[in-house]
């Protein structure tokens, strides 16, 4: 019986963000996918207020929420694998917490409403509010990372896995949708930063391929176009 | 005066000197040190009403700087340029925004207090968890509850209930939500203690009929100095509310 299970799947952003967090550490774990369309027992059971992925389960104690698990993750096994995730110092702990705030609270939201638009001027808004996010964690990232790799500075930090589970996302909807999401020309330093996170070994060990994530991507579309035309009629 | 007795004054006096100007000094002291210290907030907000609270429970001295949010200060469109909103906790002219990691702020700075959140990394996810729910879910529900009419109100009104049997159901027999002591949690939600009354009477039913233990809960809160120096009376906060109807046109 493994004493760490996490129920999910990596093509999920909120699981990967975990996972990340479980690899920098080298924590071993059993990871429990949920099949698409259905709840299991287990998870209901373990996450009775918001039933959604992912779960820890430490002990046969459940922890939800990402951020949450993330944290939890940090502060049980402070020193192992790459070290610590959150920053040693209270300031910059309160400076990657209010940006994981604006990451899940206004950025992802608007790369979601980027794939939901069914419309152009719809699509064109979502992706200028999108892209207007990223500017702002541009100018984050070159004040946080001093000139070093990551938000972080020379280590993955918090708000680079809170924002680095994203990554393969917004290329798969780049190349879904034919846009330019990440644009290099306005956003260098995310850009270079991109670079270096998929680069690290612990990173490399848990992000899904592409091509999954953009098949995933077209099918969950697919289903929604479907859905819509089906309710039209 | 024999001579013993005029030494004897004469030390009186100059100890009462001395007395005196570390008083003052202390005094000076005290007042730099809230001038580290500044909160950059609203009366009413229960967000800001989070951060006082936590502030009051370390025992830290602050300024405090109330904002008109129809005229923002210069110092707070420059302390938080990304949302522009309070609480803004500015500490040694460095700011801090979102008032839940203002309270882990606080809890981590002034950390010789007693602790804000649990040790313990699962009861401190537990209280994390909870927090969290708590900010998803109270404000925007209970602004649907004042804002909107008809089916959408009842839907608000069958949301909110739950949100408090969810919360009762959690707290169950306990004396706060972190337990024997006061802590996140219990910091994250009794600013809404005052808005009970605003909620059930806009709302259309009662807190204490569906939720007894909360209530007794946030009565057993506001028996702390720090919760009813901050809290502002339920009355009060309905005028708010009232005034806020009538600006948007609200019936």
């Amino acid at each position: 019986m493994a004493a760490v299970k996490l129920i999910g799947s990596p093509i999920s952003p909120f699981v990967l963000r975990t996972m990340i967090a479980l690899s920098l550490k080298k924590v071993e774990y059993e990871l429990l996918p949920e099949k698409l369309g259905e709840k299991s027992e287990l998870l209901l059971k373990s996450n009775p207020v918001y039933k959604k992925i992912p779960v820890l389960i430490h002990h046969d104690r459940p922890i939800c929420e990402s951020a949450v698990i993330v944290e939890y993750i940090d502060q049980v096994w402070p020193e192992s694998g790459y070290g610590a995730i959150l920053p040693a110092d209270a300031y910059h702990r309160a400076l990657h917490r209010f940006w994981t705030f604006y990451v899940d609270d206004k950025l992802f939201p608007s790369l979601v409403a980027i794939g939901k638009a069914e419309t152009e001027e719809a699509k064109a808004e979502a992706v200028e509010q999108f892209r207007a996010g990223l500017r702002l964690l541009e100018e984050a990232f070159v004040k946080l990372s001093e000139g070093k790799a990551f938000f972080g500075g020379d280590h993955v930090g918090f708000l680079d896995v809170m924002l680095g589970c994203f990554v393969v996302w917004i290329e798969a909807m780049e190349e879904v949708l034919s846009l330019e999401l990440l644009e290099e020309a306005t956003m260098p330093a995310l850009h270079g930063w991109v670079v270096s996170f998929r680069a690290h070994e612990a990173v490399k060990e848990v992000m899904p391929e592409s091509g999954k994530v953009v098949e995933f991507f077209k099918m969950i579309r697919a289903m929604r176009m479907k859905a819509a035309a089906d309710a039209a009629n | 005066m024999p001579q013993t007795a005029s030494l004897h004054l004469t030390n009186r006096l100059h100890i009462h000197i001395v007395l005196e100007s570390e008083s003052e000094r202390e005094r000076e002291r005290g007042a730099r040190m809230a001038e580290a210290v500044v909160l950059l907030d609203v009366w009413v907000s229960p967000f800001g009403q989070r951060c006082r609270i936590a502030l009051a429970e370390k025992g830290v001295a602050y300024e405090y700087k109330e904002e008109d949010l129809a005229n923002k200060s210069p110092l707070l469109l420059q302390a938080n340029p990304v949302h522009k909103k309070i609480p803004v906790l500015i500490h040694d002219g460095k700011p801090v925004c979102e008032s839940l990691v203002i309270v882990q702020y606080i809890d981590e700075v002034w950390s010789d207090g007693a602790p804000i959140l649990p040790a313990d990394p699962y009861a401190r996810a537990q209280a994390r968890f909870w927090g969290d729910f708590v900010d998803k879910k109270i404000y925007d529900c209970g602004i649907r509850l004042w804002k909107l009419k008809g089916e959408a109100h009842q839907e608000a009104k069958k949301e909110f209930i739950e949100i408090l049997k969810v919360l009762e159901a959690e707290l169950g027999d306990r004396k706060y939500f972190g337990g024997d002591a006061f802590g996140y949690v219990d910091i994250a939600l009794v600013p809404f203690f005052a808005w009970f009354y605003t909620y059930e009477t806009c709302g259309g039913f009662s807190v204490e009929a569906e939720a007894p233990k909360l209530v007794a809960w946030g009565k057993r809160c506001m028996e702390r100095e720090s919760v009813s120096q901050t809290l502002y009376d339920p009355l009060k906060v309905y005028e708010f509310v009232c005034s806020l109807k009538k600006k948007y046109g609200i019936e």
